[in-house]
């Protein structure tokens, strides 16, 4: 297959890895699309996924969650990406690259082809049940293997073999790990760091065996294999996972004849260029300056510097730095520089080790004792972002370097973000400087999502947050963006400490709120901040009807007619179907109630019916109908639970492992009438094919064979955003509880209008954090929560038939209170059978 | 002092006071819509009720011109800086109660009328027909 393109060059990238991925969005944001045809082509099914992230596979996780992006983005950006196809040549002299199906011109040519898991050459490591780590396809078939084992062997004790070793014991096998070296983590850390961090992983239930070499693999007698070491001791188990390092996977390059390192690798320039200038190669197949990155941050930078080229860019690739922080099994590591001090002569060192607390930390410094050479953590990685910055901006250390690595007893000298220069590195995925960060806030940024949106800081590990958070907050005060939290001028307050006193003082009216707690210079009558948003605060707390006297003034036009106002000045009804149940003399009310009232009818995106076009006289006669008929109001137009959306689940479906229906109703008519920071969407999905969308809600459900794996913090709308796993395989018990403290929470401590994820995204510790509070309740607030929701469902009446049995609040839904003349300037057309404003 | 109350009569000689509606009608610190006929024609007003403020009632219209469509009375109301204003339910534009400009576009300004009680009675002054 041979196209031809009159004026675009055809370029081809060869692998679909993260590296391969960041790449195609590096060239899609310099606009790389207008001089090339790009083809992508991936060997795997799946579009490019996360791997650093792999092992949450097995914690429910699925092909689509670790997705980098979104299944029509190639499409989107006019880029072919062919997945399933591997390349099996490159024609250099016809410049073609050849696959199973064909032959593709090339003008240029990336290899992205990242590495494979390196297997030692010991007899028996073809055997079943030895495997490797790398893709999902290998998770499948290492979960496949587990169900018929009990025990599990990884062989290879660095970074990979730990995450393997984690997820062997995630699949509950007894998990043991040996490693060639003296100590586990041999590069990143010294025989300390590695004594402790052999302690830390066997109290974790994890065998680990060090200077082990395995000769062979044979038959087993209790267990599938017998593992024969070079002093012929043996180690019994059932499957066998290979994490002894990569190899980078350069046969293609080998075979047409590009210039190989030594050891491996195609030699690539700063460029990113190989030996033929129209071949370049980016990730773990790229040997630069006689070094393989074995780290997805480096590749990006190479992603980046390839894609300059290809743009005439000025972007050089120029080394990276390997220092890395990581999270093994449950232990912090963390490594900076010369962790070993075995690279710069005349290094002087500095360590603490506290064997109960089991934490190790380690500096390399130069030997006049000035400037950080390198340094090493076990235990506990907070001291990681301050070390960091004194390495990579070569800061001058303090007086005394030790103060840097001792407890925090008197305070540590936490290097300030005024102490960085404009240089600093803050984000190392995405190559974020203190200087990007502070442009982006000049440019109008004024919370730190907006800057994180605006240069997408602290959205690859996630490692860098708590420093953003510092320099952003800094950089703000520091121009004076007085970061004034108070909600509106009539509060000094934030909405979080409203509600905390509304909730310690027990104040039950805004009028009391205000006289007590309101700013002295305004004429108390409170506006459209404050008054919804005490509102809210209220009816979380106490869950009073909306409509009452006192609380109607606060309420947001939509909240104080119970229907959403249209854009002119008509309502629109909706009310509640819950779980999208709905009987068909429902259906046909519905419908009677439309006809009669002549109401343009839409079905939602929640699964109910919205009908629009109500002149708001006629709102209490509908809703009489309405609830005669059976139906509840739908809080489409408050801040509150709107709908729980589901599937059929194991009712009716194949597929369905359980009744994803039932539970819909029970959490819709548990959370019905719960008032919060902003709408709250619920889904749940009968099993992983997901089909209620539960993971772009911000509660979202997903059946197991085992109960319930519970999501939080999605979003759907302008900025979507996938929930994530909170807990898997709950009972329905657990989860309803879960869900209570979550929500509560949320409510307790969110901003006012602050979506779910929002909040998540803001919420100091991320979801670790988020866990502590909700599952180990590390606040010790879990039942005061659970008591707070249930006395707001003990509460819940449905708003509109408490309206409807109140003369009162009917008289508010006159349109003029003078006359029954309709409002002259609501007028209508036809379309599609139906009205619709003129 | 002379030349207020000059214009005052004027003005008083111009309008005729009218009942609107009566006080139950009203919404405490919110707003009610009305019909009222000017000289123009008829007219929608938006009523504000404030019970103990420095000014208790207001009409404006109840018009909104960015939305253009009638719904000033299912604002919010509230203060800004001292002054009484009310919220467009729409848009979120903010009315001063006092003469209707409107605090994001000064260059666009509701209508007002002068409104009283008169014992139970919503009265309000209408240019004479």
């Amino acid at each position: 297959m041979n196209i031809s393109h009159s004026d675009k060059q055809q370029l081809i990238v060869i692998g679909n890895g993260m590296v391969g991925h960041h790449l195609v969005e590096q060239l899609v944001e310099r606009g790389a699309t207008e001089a090339y045809r790009i083809i992508v082509f991936g060997e795997e099914r799946h579009l490019a996924y996360d791997r650093v992230h792999l092992s949450e596979y097995f914690a429910g996780r699925d092909a689509e969650s670790l997705a980098l992006c979104a299944s029509d983005y190639y499409a989107e950006h006019g880029i072919e990406l062919r997945l399933s196809e591997a390349v099996t040549g490159i024609d250099r002299d016809n410049g073609e690259v050849v696959t199973d199906k064909g032959r593709y011109a090339y003008d240029r040519l990336v290899l992205a082809t990242g590495s494979y898991p390196f297997v030692p050459p010991i007899p028996g490591n073809d055997r079943p049940n030895c495997l490797v780590y790398r893709t999902l396809e290998d998770l499948d078939a290492i979960r496949a293997a587990a169900e018929k084992a009990t025990t599990g062997v990884v062989v290879g004790g660095g970074l990979l073999g730990l995450e393997a070793a984690n997820a062997l014991r995630g699949l509950n096998l007894d998990t043991a790990v040996v490693e060639f070296a003296p100590r586990l983590m041999p590069m990143q850390v010294d025989s300390e760091g590695g004594e402790l961090l052999r302690e830390k992983i066997e109290s974790l239930g994890v065998q680990v065996l060090t200077e082990r070499a395995t000769q062979r693999i044979e038959d087993g007698g209790a267990s599938f294999h017998r593992m024969v070491f070079q002093d012929d001791k043996v180690l019994e188990t059932d499957l066998i996972v290979f994490s002894a390092g990569i190899r980078p996977r350069d046969e293609l390059a080998r075979e047409c004849g590009l210039e190989m390192g030594e050891r491996g690798g195609v030699v690539i320039d700063d460029h990113c260029l190989t030996s033929d200038p129209a071949i370049l190669a980016v990730g773990e197949v790229a040997l630069w300056n006689n070094s393989i990155f074995g780290l997805v941050g480096p590749g990006y930078q190479m992603a980046k510097a390839a894609a300059y080229t290809l743009t005439q860019g000025e972007l050089t690739f120029r080394g990276a730095d390997m220092s890395t922080k990581l999270k093994l099994l449950g232990v912090d590591v963390g490594s900076i520089g010369d962790a070993h001090g075995d690279r710069s002569p005349g290094a002087r060192m500095f360590r603490y080790l506290d064997q109960i607390k089991q934490e190790y930390r380690k500096l390399v410094v130069s030997s006049d004792g000035k400037k950080l050479l390198g340094a090493m953590l076990v235990g506990d990685n907070s001291y990681y972002d301050t070390l960091m910055q004194y390495y990579s901006n070569g800061l001058e250390l303090p007086e005394d370097p030790a103060s840097l690595i001792l407890p925090s007893t008197e305070g540590a000298p936490a290097l300030g973000a005024d102490a960085l220069p404009e240089t600093a590195t803050i984000c190392s995925c995405h190559n974020v400087t203190k200087g990007d960060v502070c442009a982006s806030i000049d440019a109008g940024c004024t919370d730190l999502g907006a800057v994180k949106l605006e240069t997408k800081a602290s959205t690859g590990c996630g490692g860098c947050a708590a420093l953003l958070k510092s320099v952003v907050d800094h950089e703000l005060e520091s121009r004076g963006v007085e970061v004034d939290k108070s909600i509106c001028e009539h509060f000094a307050y934030t909405r979080q400490e409203l509600y905390g006193i509304v909730r310690v003082e027990g104040i039950k009216t805004f009028s009391e709120l205000i006289e007590k707690h309101g700013s002295s210079q305004t004429q108390g009558l409170g506006c459209d901040i404050c008054k919804p948003a005490v509102a809210s605060i209220l009816a979380s707390c106490f869950n009073e009807p909306i409509t009452d006297a006192s609380h109607i003034p606060l309420q947001d036009t939509n909240d104080t007619f119970m229907a959403n106002m249209q854009k002119n000045g008509t309502y629109s009804v909706v009310p509640r179907v819950p779980g999208g149940e709905i009987t068909p003399d429902k259906l046909i009310a519905l419908g009677e109630v439309a006809k009669k009232y002549q109401l343009y009818t839409k079905i939602t995106g929640g699964q109910r019916v919205d009908l629009f076009g109500a002149q708001l006289h006629d709102l209490p006669d509908i809703w009489q109908e309405l609830i005669d008929a059976g139906f509840e109001t739908g809080h489409a137009y408050g801040k509150a639970t709107r709908t729980v959306k589901s599937c059929v689940g194991s009712t009716w479906c194949r597929y369905g492992v359980q009744d994803s229906v039932g539970m819909a109703l029970h959490i819709e008519n548990r959370y019905k009438g719960l008032r919060s920071p902003h709408k709250l969407k619920f889904a749940v999905s009968g099993c992983t094919r997901e089909c209620a969308e539960a993971q772009s809600k911000d509660v979202g459900v997903i059946a197991t064979e085992n109960g319930w794996n519970l999501y939080v913090c999605g979003n759907g709308g302008m900025r979507p955003r996938h929930a994530e796993l909170f807990a898997t395989d709950l009972d329905d018990e657990t989860l309803i509880k879960y869900i209570d403290r979550f929500l509560m929470f949320y409510i307790r401590t969110a901003d006012r209008l602050q979506r779910t994820s929002v909040w998540r995204e803001n919420l100091d510790g991320g979801l670790d954090y988020l866990k502590d509070v909700i599952i180990h309740d590390s606040l010790g607030i879990g039942e005061e929560l659970e008591s707070q929701m249930q006395e707001v469902v003990d509460r819940y009446e449905c708003e509109w038939a408490n309206a409807l049995k109140d003369p009162a609040k009917l008289k508010r839904f006159r349109s003029y209170v003078n006359d029954d003349r309709p409002d002259p300037n609501i007028i209508v057309t036809e379309e599609r059978g139906q009205l619709r404003p003129a | 002092m002379s030349t207020a109350t000059v214009l005052k009569t004027e003005t008083e000689a111009d309008v005729s006071w009218q009942t609107l509606c009566i006080k139950s009608d009203l919404v405490a610190f919110s707003g009610v819509a009305a019909w009222i006929e000017t000289a123009e024609g008829p007219a929608q007003v938006a009523l504000f009720y404030l019970p103990g403020h420095e000014t208790e009632l207001y009409a404006v219209d109840h018009h909104d011109p960015f939305a253009n469509a009638n719904v000033i009375a299912r604002g919010i109301v509230g203060d800004l800086k001292g002054q009484p204003v009310v919220a467009s339910p729409i848009y979120k534009q903010h009315f001063r109660l006092k003469d209707g400009v409107c605090l994001e576009d000064e260059s666009v300004q509701l209508r007002t009328w002068p409104v009283r009680f008169e014992g139970d009675q919503v009265m309000i002054a209408i240019e004479a027909l």
